[in-house]
């Protein structure tokens, strides 16, 4: 007996009648061949969120992004009060790594007024404009105007930077954040400037932790040990009902209940969480944003349970509103066909006092316990998957629908893409 | 070296080890401790975490006495070993073998 009403075909998957309903295979989640076609189909594609614009503080702030999927490294620059840019990471000269510091592969950040190769002293300003090489007149004919740095789309949606690798891209972002994206804006995302940041590398296909993250029914069981053990008991016997799921072209939301926040009972939650008043679902406490009640994206249920929207942004960045006010996003950028980096953030308004300090690191910490966990079970899943057993298809529930979307997504990008670029017949 | 904490809160300055700046440098503490150092410091910090609250509200964050942030970190520190001392018995969460998720970015206090 459902909890919480599913749509009239009587599942929320059925409910999408491009999904089936038929066991999964993960052989696009274990193969070399199918990363390269997922390099070139998505992320070389794709508007991929790579920061918000408070990183960027003043004029000349920028940092470096390593997107190994898309095959590139890009520098990210304020270049104007309000006008960001984005280029490829290479020296026009001879091919050097313009920005990095000590190790090549490694991301940096800084502010400069112009960026100068490490190898030869070729300048270029913040617009990409090549200003400067070095013992120009032993070059034969060369016009600066001709190398200006690779300029790389980028494009900036409430305060969140994307980038597309695709030159001939002609989807604005607007657009391809769609209805889902629409709905979330004028959240005051800008009002929550207090950054933590996580960084893992994860030993499994970067689509193993999305579907992760995006089923709640692994939560009571993989986390059992995270709750007070009488709660732990009550919320397996439970299991897990999402209030609502959504699909919006690549994108999707599901949407939770958040009874943690506060807890109906304060002997469900550990001492420490009595004491600081919050938890997993966020300080207890909500600052005021100025928000009048929810936002069209926000609680589609229009559940009084409610307590946070999941978010997966195709096809790496997952945006997760909490109803007490605060903010985490998840980034998962493949390195290879069985890794990927994981990187979690946390958005919280600044601490007036140490208190909210102390509520917000509870959180925080409890975020990282909880995905050290969900980072080291993927790799036993990867493992597996990977191994040599009969066992090839995998039955997915209603509450796995996201999982079901997110693959049946990447394979129709990759289709598409082999067919667009496909020799003409002839 | 001693590390000082506010008037008041002089019982736990056996435990200054745990002023400690960032999550980072927490947490490898908690790892690389035993159930019973991190029970220890669990025992003396937990029934003075209101007291530290109720001390650290008078200021704003952005005027907090050296010997306040100290009192923060340390109360971080409690928040850090409070996860296996409250319910898992052992310093690293169940299942995480030897995976590992740093912070990168935190706030400067």
């Amino acid at each position: 007996m459902p909890h919480f009403p599913k749509p009239a075909e009587g599942s929320w998957t059925e409910h999408y009648p491009h999904l089936s309903t038929a066991p999964s295979s993960y052989e696009d989640s274990i193969s070399p061949e199918f990363y390269e076609l997922e390099r070139r189909a998505i992320f070389q594609r794709a508007w991929l969120n790579v920061g918000r614009v408070e990183q960027l503080g003043r004029v000349g702030s920028y940092f470096t992004k390593e997107i190994d999927a898309a095959g590139t490294s890009i520098i990210v620059v304020r270049s104007g009060p309000d006008e960001y840019r984005a280029f490829h990471n290479i020296c026009r000269h001879r091919g050097n790594k313009l920005v990095w510091n000590d190790f090549p592969g490694e991301e940096t950040a800084g502010t400069c007024r112009n960026f100068t190769c490490k190898y030869h002293g070729w300048r270029y300003a913040l617009d990409g404009e090549l200003t400067f090489v070095q013992q120009e007149e032993e070059f034969f004919g060369l016009d600066k105007a001709d190398y200006p740095l690779a300029a790389v789309q980028i494009d900036t949606w409430e305060g969140w930077l994307f980038v597309n690798l695709d030159p001939g891209n002609q989807t604005p972002l607007r657009e391809y954040l769609g209805a889902l994206g629409k709905g979330l804006e004028g959240y005051p995302f800008e009002k929550l400037t207090q950054v933590h940041k996580y960084r893992a590398e994860i030993h499994s296909n970067w689509k193993l932790f999305i579907d992760a993250f995006t089923e709640f029914y692994h939560a009571p069981v993989l986390h059992v040990r995270q709750a007070v053990a009488e709660e732990s008991a009550k919320l397996q016997k439970y299991g897990y009902e999402a209030l609502h799921y959504e699909l919006d072209g690549p994108h999707g939301v599901v949407s939770s209940w958040g009874g943690m926040s506060p807890p109906k009972d304060l002997s469900m939650v550990k001492p420490i969480e009595r004491v600081l008043r919050s938890g997993l679902f966020g300080p207890w406490d909500a600052p005021d944003l100025g928000l009048q009640g929810t936002l069209p994206s926000q609680n589609r249920a229009n559940s009084p349970v409610w307590g946070l929207d999941s978010f997966l942004f195709f096809p790496n960045w997952m945006l997760l509103i909490w109803k007490p006010n605060w903010v985490l996003t998840y980034h998962y950028w493949p390195t290879s066909y069985n890794t990927h980096v994981f990187e979690g953030t946390c958005y919280f308004v600044p601490p007036k006092t140490a208190r909210e300090r102390l509520a917000q690191e509870l959180a925080v910490v409890t975020f990282k316990e909880y995905g050290l966990q969900d980072g080291n079970t993927l790799e036993a899943t990867q493992r597996m998957i990977e191994a040599n057993t009969p066992v090839k298809t995998f039955p997915l529930n209603d509450q796995e629908i996201m999982i079901r979307h997110l693959h049946t997504t990447v394979q129709q990008w990759v289709a598409d893409y082999a067919r667009a670029s496909a020799p003409a017949q002839v | 070296m001693s590390v000082a904490l506010p008037e008041g809160f002089e019982d736990l300055a056996p435990f200054s080890d745990w002023v400690l700046h960032g999550e980072r440098a927490r947490y490898d503490k908690r790892v690389n401790s035993t159930m019973d150092e991190l029970q220890a410091f669990y025992d003396a910090a937990m029934p003075r975490l209101d007291d530290a609250c109720e001390y650290l509200e008078q200021y704003s964050m952005d005027e907090l006495p050296d010997e306040a942030v100290n009192l923060l970190w340390m109360m971080c520190s409690l928040v850090t070993v409070s996860f296996p001392v409250e319910v898992w018995r052992q310093p690293r969460v169940p299942d995480a073998g030897a995976s590992s998720l740093d912070a990168v970015v935190e706030p400067a206090i």
